[in-house]
């Protein structure tokens, strides 16, 4: 992808990033990650029904890697079943990781695909949280 | 000042994390060298002469450092670094000597290791901690922890030089409120005894705690400094070889007396010899000299910083090498990284204060921390590179 591009699109999801704010509900997940390696502290909250994720929303502070992937995260995956989710997120890391993944599933999210090992754990963030909170779904817990 | 004796400064690099750790200078590295290189060996156990030399070597450095804070060599206890020393204290004599409803004075501008074993201690025996309020500079001031000071106050723990503001604490003031009052005074060093003078009888400390590799010198030692009397009621948290007398199978033992008494096993040799060495390399240069260089530096890099609009500092007046700022709008980790990739390197953090946040209103900001070999290239680099940072996220994304 051309670096302009990549650069442009990291951006404006940083600074207007999509679902930034949580909601004040008690049928959504929620999950905090407080980075070891670094100093991001976000907030997730995710409502599933159905088996589909109705909706993702996130707060706190950040880098410009970790919360513009999860403002482009949050887009890829609300809509999708929790199958499919599973299915983004394990090539979103395949792609940070640099394994081989399915570059078409990923879409916008493409534009990690070449990261600085440094900032890995910065996009890595969002799929974390995500993933913990699939993980209490399946668990059958709720927080 | 002595750019040339450190090895990591041939790379074209700006080093502003000292506040983290410090370059090693090349007669330390020399030094521990010469160690493994010419007479390896055991301590406290050999008649061969390696041996006897590493003997020499290991306990001579208890001399080098009373001198150097000014104590005594006996009170000088070999610890793996700050961390271990104030876990020492606080777990070998404080988990004694302190009970349900005594209180215990911080601030909220501590280091993690400066208040994490409180946390343990006050949960275990229901110890009171509370915290002196800071000013409005997020500064300690003698007055506020008079103010805090009760009937009940056991322990003043608090740092010499707190890692995140830099305010210079009057602990001469503070170590006589505590002799006059009865109460047991803890110094955190780390961010002060390898900056500047430290008097450890005449400021009244009951315990200090310094780590060598803030101090040129390598990691995994540092010292407690335990005044004798309190050393002889404390009670080690390792029990091993070098620190017993005798023990028998009916159960009977006797541990050595002294500092020993708290090193138990093979300690990391090497490292307290090259401590020794770093140590006698400051004092060569002179306490006085490197704290008057970091703060006129300081100043040098306050007035060159405020000339730029989108700089936000918040602790210009502290009398130490220690600066915190933000670039408006910029999240400290985003900065750090875009100044990275002009080899200036500077932490971004809360810094291991967490709590001081409450106060502060800011949870992260970017840290300069000086040493002696800072110079004023190094900060006109910095101004030059943040006065560009209008392209920040073209570098750092
Ligand atoms: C004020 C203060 N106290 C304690 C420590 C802990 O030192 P160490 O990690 O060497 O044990 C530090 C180090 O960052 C510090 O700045």
């Amino acid at each position: 992808m051309d670096s302009n591009l990549r650069r442009e699109i990291i951006l404006d999801n940083y600074q207007n990033p999509t679902n930034r704010g949580l909601v004040n509900d008690d049928s959504y997940l929620k999950v905090n990650t407080n980075s070891e390696s670094c100093i991001d502290n976000l907030d997730f909250m995710m409502k599933i029904e159905d088996n589909k994720v109705k909706d993702i929303c996130f707060d706190g502070e950040a880098c410009a890697i970790s919360t513009s992937a999860s403002s482009i995260l949050i887009r890829s995956l609300i809509g999708k079943s929790v199958d499919e989710v599973r299915n983004i997120l394990e090539n979103y890391k395949k792609m940070i990781n640099e394994e081989d993944y399915d570059k078409d599933l990923l879409g916008e999210l493409n534009v990690y695909d070449t990261l600085q090992p440094n900032r890995k754990n910065c996009a890595l963030l969002p799929s974390v949280a995500i993933d913990k909170m699939l993980g209490s779904v399946r668990d059958g817990r709720k927080n | 000042m002595n750019r040339e004796d450190f090895p990591m400064l041939n790379q074209d690099i700006v080093y502003f994390d000292n506040g983290a750790t410090t370059l090693k200078p090349k007669v330390v590295i020399e030094k521990m060298m010469e160690y493994y290189q010419e007479y390896t060996s055991n301590i406290h156990r050999g008649d061969y002469d390696a041996a006897i030399k590493t003997n020499e070597a290991y306990d001579g450095v208890r001399k080098i450092v009373a001198h150097f804070v000014n104590c005594k060599p006996e009170e000088v206890i070999f610890t793996s670094g700050t961390t271990m020393s104030i876990n020492t204290v606080v777990f070998s004599y404080m988990r004694k000597h302190l009970h349900k409803g005594d209180e215990v004075i911080l601030s909220k501008a501590e280091h993690a290791s400066n208040v994490l074993p409180w946390l343990k201690l006050s949960e275990e025996l229901g110890v009171v901690i509370k915290y002196a309020p800071l000013d409005s500079n997020m500064e300690l001031k003698v007055e506020s922890i008079e103010k805090t000071i009760t009937e009940k106050t056991k322990v003043i723990s608090i740092a010499h030089v707190s890692n995140v503001i830099g305010d210079v604490r009057d602990i001469k003031a503070i170590g006589k409120l505590c002799s006059e009052k009865g109460i047991i005074f803890n110094v955190d060093g780390a961010q002060s005894v390898p900056h500047m003078k430290v008097d450890f009888k005449d400021s009244n400390i009951d315990f200090l705690s310094f780590s060598a590799h803030k101090m040129c010198g390598p990691t995994g030692v540092g010292v407690l400094v335990a005044k004798e009397e309190l050393m002889d009621e404390m009670t080690p948290l390792c029990f091993g070889g070098g620190m017993n007398q005798t023990f028998e199978v009916d159960g009977s033992y006797e541990l050595k007396t002294g500092p020993s008494k708290f090193e138990a096993g093979t300690p990391p040799i090497a490292e307290v010899i090259g401590m020794g060495e770093a140590i006698k390399y400051l004092e060569k240069i002179g306490m006085e000299n490197i704290h008057k260089n970091e703060v006129e530096l300081k100043k040098f890099l306050v007035s060159e910083l405020e000339k730029i609009p989108n700089i936000i500092l918040y602790n210009t007046n502290s009398n130490s090498g220690i600066l915190a700022f933000n670039i408006d709008g910029v999240f400290a980790q985003d900065s750090s990284v875009y100044l990275n990739s002009y080899n200036i390197y500077v932490r971004a953090g809360n810094h291991c204060a967490k709590i001081l946040k409450d106060e502060m209103k800011i949870k992260n900001t970017v840290r300069v921390s000086l040493y002696l070999y800072n110079n004023k290239e190094d900060v006109l680099k910095l101004i030059e590179v943040l006065k560009r940072s209008a392209d920040i996220f073209k570098v750092v994304i």
